[in-house]
């Protein structure tokens, strides 16, 4: 069976204490709230914190309110989530993103938080202490090359979380709070392309809280590319929102595509392209071709990258389709193995 | 050696005290230190569902769960499903119509659907595929196991409100055993 | 019958229901310690030192072992002892077993793996069968065929090239079959410990426990009978746990050093690592036909990437060319085989062992026939149907064959002749066939023993016991030892105890392997219950005055068939017999037919009988992106007749379910890091997640047909199901493909990758496919000539060597599985 580490475990009750804990405490101490990525890596020795704290016993990081948009504390399980609503109503793309999250119980037990900062995925990387020693380690744990591209000066492992795209694509913002304050970002300002340091948080900040502004007379969708109809994370994930007029004109866009860099990519040039169009066929082909266009997954993930690019383009094509309101249902099923509605 | 931690929970209504290594997963205290060994691993990484347990009325895997998050919580388990001497409705159309092979994977199987038949009595085939995808199994092509959640959905007698009190009522499936 | 044929609670059920089975890992005793193995970390070299001193002096640690330990190959078949427990001075693929610690816990025992320093001297490596051919030197191995082929083969029964120039049509295609893995759930486990009096036990999730038990008296050098291998439950199995494996000797040896139980439970990189699964196979088909359909000759050539070690490659070797003539007629057939080293885990047995990659071909290129002579693939094949009670042109003796009834069953349920080649673009129907054995005919070691032993002990109380060697692996082998007895007794299945793999308590039986364990144990099962019926319906004769042979046994009772009313209870009829013969025990076993072929390979590929199934699968495929989607699966199994038939719906639908994931996703795939900076050669990805197999999502609806025909050759008529139907499944989803968008994809797992290639070739205004090449030119050795039946052959090849009467030591080098 595999084992974690030996480590010390402490349990703020508030998230000033948590706060207070993480700027007392040294540089390898990490938060855990639902453990469902965490705790893997440090099975693989991916991780090794010698302290964790845990946020489970933090009663504030689990409460959703409604207000000006919706505010979702970061210790909000995926599963809770998806019961609420709200989202279920308003904000289509975080509801379906969060429904193909993994499995069915790693959403009871995951958070937006955890998804929020989720670690880099790559093959070379997510893989046993063993194994990761018969290819002598990479950049990202141990090592020093980047086995994905050699060449590489920085490691290229991806951003694989599905809610990522969805909340850009909603215009999200998140809440930081250290002992020293709290502050608020664009979910965007977030992340980094960069499969290391792939969060702008600092090391003594907590993501406590996820806000969605009003969206009267926005459509979202998310789209998930993944071989299984669970389990799996994405190898592409496609999020777009638009405003619509009454009578069909775009107001407004975003498309964000997830799995493809060590960050979200915002298509704004594809999405740009749609403000003042009607979703005719065409105008939706030239979106998808602009959003694919910048696009440049690797090979460090499950399906050929050249393939996983060549699809982009049928992804955009089927968020804007259903945003346009056509019957999607059975690509859905087809795709996801699921409806998703 | 680090010393043990010691917790106090609630596993299958009975009250625990136990001690164990901290870095320990519910999994592994279930198994090794309570001797609960019904609840399996395939992985312990959270990709095969073999460890699912129910925990404060949440299915969740086991072996990503903490030890030292579970005092004063309250876990069900295989072993925890049958109640008065009776197999829960759902052991017995698992037993009785081939959805229990080589076993291994049953009663992470068992534990998802009996969370899925108390959140919702009567789900539908495509509801039960998603409730139970968080769980591999290699043996049966899951179908049998399909229709065995939806046998001990079809009760003969009027059920109470919440599956978990319909323990007693009739056998869905005639058995021989 | 009561009992057979209608459905009912398998006996294990509750156990399983209710958590209590106990598997090997869930073997927890007092003072127990855990193992950990170091594995290493390169792909191929020569252990130049092992020091594992500081691992020794880390606290918690009570032991370490190293390949100096283990100086005794072991290996699953006799030709093939190339395995030792620990690597002694080489290692040949990343995960090869280097040393093991043994400490307080596993987590110790990890933590001490690091501290031992292995010194390596880096070896050529091979990843691929082709390189393994093009070079010698370094040898994987210091046996085999010739430099780093391990096994090359070729045979022929009758003229093939003149059965060509006969033909109307001769169509040559190459097809690919990449690697899979088992993936049962449970993880392989063992515990070994000494029993009071000093003796040696293991729990182990093996299939096996006669194999191991040999050979692990062999590796360790004690005698056998002081040492005792019980078959836990395993869970899940596939073929994933027939052979002797590392962590069960290691665990072995240091229970015997340290007398304490000592526990090893694999984590599920490691899993990958033991593997012995589908072998990659590249192959080449070579069929001359007729305009009306019938085959003139097959040549099959195959190439095997057999992965580091022997394990059951010799007999797979053969496999890939065994099974095609027993489902349709051939007059001539040619098989040329060859399995190669490379450094990767080892190849062997996984459900369906050899067959399938074949199969594949075999079935893809009959529907490409069908196509070019405008015959529907079910007529074409309903054309050729092997005959029952045949001997093919290999020498495979035919039982009763329910392939043409399968093909109807199934193209009448899927309403075939409305969709193939019907249903609007991106959709499709695909049908293939197939057969597999009943049990290998010969054992995997050369003797004239049964293959199955079932022991009766009788007790006066009603109740039976039932021993028997059989392992549980799922399949119900436990229901069908009771379940025989039973009928056979007139008794209630759960007034029978099954106490099944225990080389202690109970009779040999071969193993959970080849699908042999119904048939043989069941017969052995009703030899024994007979033989323990027949004295009982002696004694109850002489009490109540009733002639023996008008006794029924049933419903707990024997009782005259004349007057029911005048019996005995079963657990009397018990008493009277002990009282007229003292203990009742009785014995049955089971020696399959002698086969027929006569030759040097001849014995792999025979069996008491074969199963046959028939499969349509339809498919959705999106031209766009090449996604494919099954939604439904038909299939129609001959399976002699149902024992318990939830159980047999169950291997069935499994069977659909394992081979779509072969044909869809599931790929063992290694990675070669760039040679000019590292000489790493890994397993792509050896975890749940990144192994794709198939979840409740992604499984259609499979509607299954049972095809019953009683065969005289299984007990009440059965014949296998546990592999059969997994067969034409790969090949019925290439088809539908083809029939949905108008592309070959001549190679699992069929991808949307793949498809779009495929595509963009057809656009391109090159060949409709995707798929290999070509096949290598090898080397094939002198060709076995072997006349089929109908020209007069007696099952010799006519340019072999004399074989020795006596020692038979041909057959021990043919070893079969």
């Amino acid at each position: 069976m595999m084992r974690l580490p030996s480590f010390r475990y402490r349990a703020p009750r508030t998230v000033r204490e948590a706060a207070e804990m993480l700027a007392d405490t040294s540089a390898d101490t990490m938060l855990v709230a639902g453990g469902t990525d965490l705790l893997p890596n440090m099975k693989r020795r991916q991780q090794v914190p010698a302290t964790l704290i845990g946020l489970r016993n933090v009663a504030e990081l689990r409460g959703i309110s409604n207000g000006e948009g919706l505010t979702v504390g970061a210790a909000v399980t995926l599963a809770a989530l998806l019961r609420n609503t709200d989202v279920r109503a308003g904000y289509t793309a975080l509801w379906q993103a969060a429904a193909q999250v993994a499995t069915p119980p790693l959403r009871n037990m995951g958070t937006i938080g955890g998804n929020l900062c989720l670690d880099t995925r790559c093959n070379y990387y997510d893989q046993n202490y063993e194994w990761r020693k018969a290819i002598d380690f990479c950049m990202k744990k141990d090592g020093a090359i980047c086995w994905v591209a050699p060449s590489s000066s920085r490691c290229l492992a991806v951003s694989s979380a599905d809610t990522v795209p969805a909340l850009l694509a909603l215009g999200a913002t998140i809440t930081l709070t250290s002992a020293d304050g709290i502050r608020q970002i664009p979910v965007a300002s977030l992340y980094r392309n960069d499969g290391i340091d792939y969060l702008t948080r600092a090391p003594e900040e907590i993501v406590t809280a996820v806000h969605l502004p009003r969206l009267d007379g926005w459509r979202s969708a998310y789209w998930k590319l993944r071989r299984r109809g669970a389990f799996d994370f994405p190898v592409l994930g496609v999020a777009a929102a638009a405003r619509l007029t009454a009578d069909g004109l775009v107001e407004s866009a975003r498309i964000v595509l997830g799995a493809i860099a060590s960050s979200p990519l915002d298509a704004q040039s594809a999405a740009g392209g749609l403000v003042g169009q009607r979703l005719t066929d065409d105008v939706i082909a030239r979106a998808a071709d602009d959003a694919a266009q910048p696009a440049r997954p690797m090979d460090n993930t499950d399906f050929t990258l050249h393939w996983r690019k060549r699809v982009i383009r049928d992804f955009v094509n089927y968020a804007l389709r259903e945003i346009r309101g056509d019957d999607m249902r059975d690509v859905r099923r087809r795709v996801a193995r699921q409806m998703l509605m | 050696m680090t010393p043990h931690v010691h917790i106090r929970l609630t596993v299958n209504d009975e009250a625990i005290d136990v001690a164990f290594a901290p870095y320990k997963t519910l999994l592994e205290v279930l198994r090794e230190d309570l001797n609960l060994c019904g609840t399996k691993h395939g992985c312990e990484l959270g990709e095969c569902g073999a460890c699912a347990v129910i925990l404060d009325d949440q299915p969740v895997l086991s072996c990503l769960v903490l030890g030292v998050e579970c005092s004063e919580r309250r876990v069900t388990t295989v072993e925890g499903l049958a109640t008065d001497g009776r197999l829960h409705p759902l052991q017995q159309t698992f037993a009785d119509l081939g959805a229990a092979q080589c076993g291994y994977c049953t009663p992470g199987f068992l534990v998802m659907a009996k969370a899925l038949l108390d959140e919702h009595p009567h789900p539908t085939r495509d509801q039960i595929r998603e409730a139970l995808s968080g769980n591999l199994c290699r043996c049966t092509g899951y179908q049998q196991i399909f229709e065995a959640v939806e046998a001990a959905i079809v009760q003969p007698v009027t059920r109470p409100a919440r599956a978990t009190a319909s323990t007693a009522s009739a056998r869905p499936v005639k058995a021989r055993s | 019958m009561n009992i057979i044929g209608k459905p009912r609670r398998r006996v294990d059920a509750r156990a399983k229901v209710t958590g209590q089975t106990k598997f090997a890992d869930d073997i927890m005793l007092p003072r127990m310690l855990h193992c950990k193995l170091l594995r290493s970390s390169v792909p191929h070299a020569r252990v130049v030192r092992v020091d594992a001193s500081r691992a020794v002096a880390h606290p918690g640690v009570h032991l370490v072992l190293t390949g100096r330990d283990f100086p005794i190959p072991y290996g699953i078949l006799p030709v093939s002892q190339d395995e030792h427990a620990l690597a002694t001075d080489r290692v040949r693929f990343v995960g090869d077993p280097v040393a093991a610690v043994i400490a307080r816990d596993e987590l110790t025992a990890f933590e001490a793996l690091d501290l031992i320093d292995v010194e390596y001297e880096p070896l050529r490596t091979f990843a691929d069968p082709l390189e393994s051919l093009a070079h010698d030197e370094p040898r994987v191995h210091e046996y085999g065929d010739a430099g780093n082929i391990h096994k090359i083969v070729s045979l022929a029964f009758g003229d093939v090239d003149a059965a060509f120039a006969r033909a109307d049509h001769v169509f040559e295609d190459t097809f690919f079959y990449q690697g899979n893995t088992h993936l049962p759930i449970e993880q392989h486990a063992a515990v070994a410990a000494l029993d009071p009096d000093g003796k040696l036990v293991l729990w182990s999730s093996t299939q096996t426990p006669h194999y191991v038990h040999r050979a692990l008296a062999k590796t360790l050098a004690l005698p056998a009978a002081h040492i005792r291998v019980i078959a836990t439950p395993n869970g899940g199995g596939f073929g994933g746990k027939s052979d002797p494996f590392h962590h069960e000797v290691v665990v072995c040896k240091a229970a015997v050093l340290l007398d304490r139980p000592v526990k090893i439970c694999l984590n599920r990189e490691e899993v990958f690592y033991c593997h012995r699964g589908r072998h990659p196979v590249l192959m080449h088909f070579k069929t001359g036909v007729r305009n009306d359909g019938s085959i003139t000759g097959l040549q099959v050539r195959t190439l095997l990437d057999g992965g580091a070690y022997g394990s059951y490659g010799v007999a797979s070797t053969f496999y890939t060319g065994a099974l095609q003539t027993v489902t349709y007629q051939i007059p001539a057939y040619r098989f040329q085989g060859c399995r190669v080293f490379t450094n990767k885990p080892p190849c062997g047995p996984k459900r369906g062992h050899g067959t399938p990659q074949s199969r594949f071909g075999q079935e893809i290129q009959l529907d490409k026939i069908a196509e070019r002579l405008a015959i529907d693939p079910a007529d074409l094949r309903l054309r050729i149907v092997e005959q029952p009670d045949t001997l093919t042109a290999n020498y495979l003796r035919i039982g009763t064959i329910g392939l043409a009834e399968c093909i109807r069953r199934v193209t009448d349920a899927a309403d075939w002749r409305a969709r193939f080649r019907r249903l609007p673009m991106g959709q499709g129907v695909g049908l293939a066939c197939s057969s597999y054995l009943s049990g290998a005919g010969l054992p995997i070691y050369w003797n004239d023993m049964p293959h199955s032993g079932v022991q009766l002990k009788l007790d006066r109380s009603g109740g039976v016991t039932a021993f028997c060697g059989a392992t549980e692996i799922g399949q119900g082998s436990d229901d069908v030892l009771v379940g025989c007895v039973a009928e056979v007794l007139g008794i209630d299945p759960m007034d029978v105890r099954a106490v099944t793999g225990d080389t202690d308590l109970t009779p040999v039986d071969l193993g959970s392997y080849s699908s042999r364990v119904t048939l043989m144990m069941g017969n052995a099962a009703i030899q024994a219950a007979e033989r323990a019926r027949d004295r009982l319906a002696e004694a109850v004769s002489k009490k109540l005055g009733v002639p023996a042979e008008r006794l029924v046994f049933a419903e707990r009772r024997v009782f005259d068939a004349e007057h029911p009313d005048t019996g005995v209870a079963f657990s009397e009829a018990v008493c009277l017999a002990e009282a007229m013969f003292g203990t009742i025990g009785t014995t049955g076993s089971y020696t399959p037919p002698r086969s027929a072929a006569r030759f040097k390979g001849g014995g792999v590929g025979p069996s008491p009988t074969y199963s046959y199934s028939a499969a349509i699968v339809e498919v959705h495929v999106d031209a766009q992106t090449g996604w494919i989607d099954v939604p439904r699966v038909w299939i129609a199994h001959d399976i002699g007749r149902a024992l318990n038939p939830p159980l047999v719906r169950g291997q069935v639908e499994g069977s659909v379910y394992m081979a779509l994931g072969e044909a869809l996703m599931e790929e063992q795939t290694f990675r070669r890091l760039p040679p000019r900076l590292s000489n790493a050669l890994v397993h792509k990805y050896p975890s749940m997640l990144e192994y794709k197999s198939p979840t409740s999502l992604d499984m259609p609806e499979v509607f299954t047909e049972l095809v019953e025909h009683p065969d005289p050759r299984g007990p009440f008529g059965a014949k296998e199901v546990g592999q059969g139907p997994l067969l034409p499944v790969m090949p019925a989803v290439a088809n539908a493909v083809y029939d949905a968008i108008g592309v070959r994809i001549d190679e699992v797992p069929i991808t949307p990758d793949k498809i779009l290639k495929a595509l963009d070739a057809k656009a391109a205004g090159k060949p409709a496919r995707f798929g290999p090449s070509g096949f290598p030119d090898i080397a094939w050795p002198e060709t076995l000539q072997v006349p089929p039946p109908w020209e007069g052959g007696d099952g010799h090849a006519i340019n072999e060597r004399e074989r020795k009467s006596a020692g038979r030591t041909p057959a021990t080098k043919v070893v079969p599985s």
